[in-house]
């Protein structure tokens, strides 16, 4: 075990090098990777609560408290900036998270998705129909922010909300996996395989979930924070219940027994949607359908499991 | 407020209940016995609505009255094809498999069909309201309103709710079904046929939510999106009065109809709010609903 690197560790060193090189050969990837990356993200939060055996189906409230937080600074605070959005957003997403926390660690699994939901749905109506502040369905433009007090010109910007964003899931990334390997981390994967015993070990078992709930909204407001200043717009859709499925659909595409499921979902989620949108217009989200389905039928531990699934075949040839 | 406006918001409401009763208890049902959320239950609503439009467009050049049995029609093609083929093909592979997965399928099943929605029928809005003319109005305490709204569409969900009633609780099928809900090893032991109990029941229930709209059509013009504002509403309905629970659905549904119309007339801004804020309150005091029973693990 010593020193030597696994093989899942390697492919997300890979990815990550990839996400950093590539779109400097073509400028359109820029864009695409800072999304994948940013989405990638949020979908840690979800892996994390599927540590956890929970399924929130109102994920994207958090996504769009991270949003629409630097929606709201930009519109009533005016200019901002990267560091601060990101900074903010994770915050505010945090101190909600705690808020609804508190309610729903208190249920499992389907009432738990349905409190989530509920509440992910109370939010999404209020940014719909508060007109005044939110500018209702059309949303809130966000502009180019600077980044620690430095302006890009829109070419230049791309690049570097794609560092920022790399540098934040790379973050992200080795600190979630940090969590899951600390004793925390332990305890919440306990509540999935046998809660009893963790609460007579002497632990609660909720405070553990609601500080898992709170670093996965935090993560969620973070990367609801970079997808707002990446598409420069805030809108309603980011907390519509369509978006935590989609978040959901991500986790489970690349896999939830390991925290970079959460990139290779969000790769391959958003390559497919890029170039199906690009050749067969108006397909995407059909062909994004066939291919989850195909997924969950045949290799239900997603993207990560296949490769599992692969090296034991050989082995076993062998 | 004046009186003529609260008749006709309690009309509006009604007729609103009526449909979400519809699409509503479906999605109950099939929670109640197969135990899984039905994600794509929106989309059935959304497709039963347009290919009923379809269907009475087509007949009604031949004569108006035929556009009735169109509706019915048009709710068991989808009901049968689209409920049967996800039942049978996407869920019966999963059965014992972990619960995301299960509803993640259903979730992908409407991604698929609300892109097929919009392949097949477009993104203009479509009118179908021959049904809704055909009939003529009638007084309500001197407020005049359709009575295809407030006659048709409350008895249909009147005539559901005491079909569903009878059908669970007095014949030899629905006592197979709630035998299977108890106890699935159980009910197999005695030589009941699970699988086909599953297909029967999810095949009801998606024909309730085609049948829901389906008889919306005529009310409403169809767009792109229906299907997943319906979804969230008939879950948010479903919930509140306890998932599996059939009367208790009916009520719930009456009482989100009917303070969504009074909200329509006095804050239309928050009409969109109340169904999931009622939700919230009530699932955060009664996780399993109103009438649900208690069964709710909480450790």
């Amino acid at each position: 075990m010593s020193g030597r690197i696994k093989p899942v560790t390697a492919v997300a060193i890979i990815f990550f090098l990839v996400s950093a090189v590539a779109p400097l050969f073509v400028s359109s990837w820029a864009t695409l990777f800072a999304l994948i990356l940013a989405k990638g993200i949020v979908v840690l939060g979800i892996i994390l609560l599927l540590q956890a055996g929970q399924v929130s189906f109102g994920h994207a409230m958090f996504f769009a408290t991270g949003a629409y937080t630097a929606a709201f600074w930009g519109k009533y605070v005016g200019g901002g900036d990267i560091v601060l959005f990101i900074a903010l957003g994770g915050i505010t997403s945090a101190v909600f998270g705690l808020i609804v926390g508190l309610f729903v660690v208190r249920y499992r699994e389907i009432f738990f998705g349905m409190l989530n939901l509920a509440f992910s749905m109370v939010l999404w109506s209020l940014l719909e129909k508060m007109f005044h502040y939110t500018n209702g369905a059309d949303g809130i433009r966000v502009p180019r922010p600077a980044l620690l007090g430095l302006s890009f010109t829109p070419e230049t910007f791309q690049y570097v909300i794609l560092y920022v964003s790399l540098l934040a899931a790379v973050v992200a990334f080795y600190g979630v996996q940090r969590y899951l390997e600390s004793p925390l981390g332990h305890m919440l994967r306990a509540i999935k395989s046998n809660e009893t015993r963790l609460e007579y070990l002497g632990t609660s078992a909720r405070r553990v979930l609601l500080i898992g709930y709170m670093i996965s909204a935090f993560l969620g407001g973070i990367g609801g924070a970079l997808v707002a200043i990446i598409q420069q717009i805030a809108t309603p859709e980011f907390g519509f219940w369509t978006k935590s499925g989609e978040f959901v659909f991500i986790a489970i595409l690349g896999g939830s027994a390991h925290a970079f499921g959460a990139f290779a979902g969000a790769a391959m989620f958003e390559c497919v949607r890029f170039y199906a949108a690009a050749h067969l217009a108006d397909t995407w989200q059909l062909i994004l359908g066939v291919v989850l389905i195909v997924i969950i039928l045949y290799a239900p531990n997603g993207l990560i499991g296949l490769r599992q699934r692969y090296g034991q075949a050989k082995q076993g040839g062998h | 407020m004046n009186s003529t406006l609260a008749i006709l918001a309690i009309l509006d409401g009604i007729s609103y209940a009526a449909l979400v009763f519809l699409v509503s208890v479906g999605l109950s049902l099939i929670f109640g016995v197969l135990r899984v959320v039905n994600v794509a239950h929106g989309s059935l609503y959304a497709f039963g609505a347009y290919l009923a439009a379809t269907f009475s467009l087509a007949v009604a050049p031949i004569s108006p009255w035929l556009t009735y049995p169109a509706l019915l029609a048009a709710s068991i093609v989808i009901g049968v094809v689209c409920g049967g083929f996800i039942e049978r093909f996407l869920l019966r592979p999963l059965s014992g498999q972990e619960d995301v997965l299960q509803l993640l399928i259903t979730f992908a099943a409407f991604m698929i069909m609300d892109n097929l929605q919009r392949l097949i029928w477009g993104v203009q809005p479509i009118f179908a309201a021959e049904p809704l003319r055909l009939l003529p109005n009638v007084a309500v305490f001197g407020v005049s309103y359709t009575s295809y709204q407030v006659i048709l569409l409350p008895g249909v969900a009147l005539a559901t709710l005491l079909g569903l009633r009878y059908f669970l609780r007095r014949t030899l099928s629905g006592a197979v079904i709630l035998a299977v809900t108890e106890d699935r090893e159980a009910s197999t032991a005695i030589g009941i046929d699970a699988k086909r109990v599953y297909f029967v029941t999810f095949v009801i229930g998606a024909s309730l939510a085609a049948l829901g709209g389906a008889l919306a059509s005529p009310t409403t013009s169809l767009v792109p999106g229906m299907g997943a504002d319906m979804i969230v509403l008939s879950f948010a309905v479903a919930a509140t009065a306890g998932l599996g629970q059939i009367e208790g659905t009916a009520l719930t549904a009456l009482m989100i109809g009917l303070t969504r119309a009074f909200v329509i007339y006095l804050q239309p801004e928050f009409e969109v709010l109340v169904p999931y804020l009622l939700m919230v309150l009530v699932l955060l005091v009664r996780p399993f609903g109103l009438f649900g029973a208690v069964q709710v693990r909480k450790i």
